[in-house]
């Protein structure tokens, strides 16, 4: 189990490598194709089918959309310069990922270690969901009834998106 | 934009049927089995997508196609923000409260509001990706000629 899931976070990371390096880039995205695909397997080896159909429609529909622009746009990498403003770019990136590990590094110090959380909440969720909301499924209960303010944001937030596309991509102005 | 050949024509119509189906089955039972409103409504939306991509259409019926969804998603995204405030008049005065009825669990009429919401959460993400999908297509079409 653990063994299998490695394995394939192994083949995700060189998939992941493969994207960043490929000189075409059709087969840079059918690289990140690797990688959602091998996330669809871990969560389903791990138990969470809800998250798996989610990511494997959504995938499949955003490395169609993908394929498609490169497909019309260009296949070949642009060439990137490296001159003076880039190396001030690097090292002031180089600077803030110190300032936030320092910073983490701090905050994750008073946790408890992974996997040994205290679970007050989510004992709430898990052994008494089936009786204030009415769902088996646990994750719709969850989603729909003590975590609907969450769900309602990300609704908006497709929302907002689709309003975007519509605003941003239109040719012509209406008078 | 153009259709693609009669292969895929063809294996499209006998495949959107089932796929489309599906979508409305993981809405439907979104809370007795895997999946729900996200889920069912992003297979849907993906069902029309790929009648899109195999058939092809013109712009004026793709303007058409997108004024429709748009309308969709913004009315069911509306609903679901009137049935949260619904809640707000009967049963405790609370902003999302399952007002209706539980009824047994593991029936399909159960769980009170949690099958409302998924469907109309899935009318809207199902509306949201076809009209972002539909924008870009209209872009390309557009500014090609």
């Amino acid at each position: 189990m653990e063994l299998t899931i490695s394995i394939i976070l192994g083949f995700m990371i060189i998939g992941a490598i493969y994207a960043l390096h490929a000189k075409d880039l059709l087969s840079a995205v059918i690289a990140m194709g690797f990688v959602g695909y091998g996330l669809v397997i871990c969560f389903l080896l791990l138990k969470a089918p809800d998250l798996a159909i989610v990511q494997i429609v959504v995938e499949t529909i955003t490395l169609v959309i993908m394929v498609a622009v490169v497909l019309d746009s260009t296949r070949k990498e642009l060439e990137v310069s490296f001159d003076r403003r880039s190396l001030l770019t690097t090292i002031a990136g180089f600077i803030i990922f110190a300032g936030l590990f320092y910073f983490f590094y701090g905050a994750i110090q008073n946790l408890d270690p992974l996997g040994m959380h205290s679970l007050r909440m989510a004992e709430t969720y898990v052994y008494g969901a089936v009786e204030k909301t009415g769902s088996i499924n646990l994750v719709t209960g969850v989603l729909f009834d003590f975590r609907a303010y969450d769900t309602l944001g990300e609704a908006v937030i497709l929302y907002t998106a689709a309003l975007g596309a519509l605003t941003l991509l239109r040719m012509k102005g209406k008078k | 934009m153009e259709g693609m050949s009669t292969i895929v024509k063809k294996v499209t119509q006998l495949m959107v049927g089932p796929v489309f189906l599906y979508g409305i089955y993981i809405i439907l039972h979104g809370h007795l089995t895997p999946g729900g409103g996200f889920a069912g409504g992003a297979i849907i939306a993906g069902a029309f997508i790929l009648l899109l991509l195999a058939f092809g259409n013109n712009v004026i019926n793709l303007k058409k196609e997108v004024a429709g969804s748009s309308n969709t998603e913004s009315i069911a995204i509306l609903i679901v923000v009137v049935m949260a405030l619904m809640s707000l008049l009967f049963g405790a005065k609370v902003f999302f409260f399952n007002f209706l009825p539980k009824g047994e669990p593991g029936e399909l009429l159960s769980a009170g509001m949690i099958p409302l919401y998924n469907i109309f959460i899935g009318i809207e993400v199902a509306g949201a990706i076809l009209t972002i999908f539909l924008s870009l297509v209209i872009f390309k079409e557009e500014s090609s000629k």
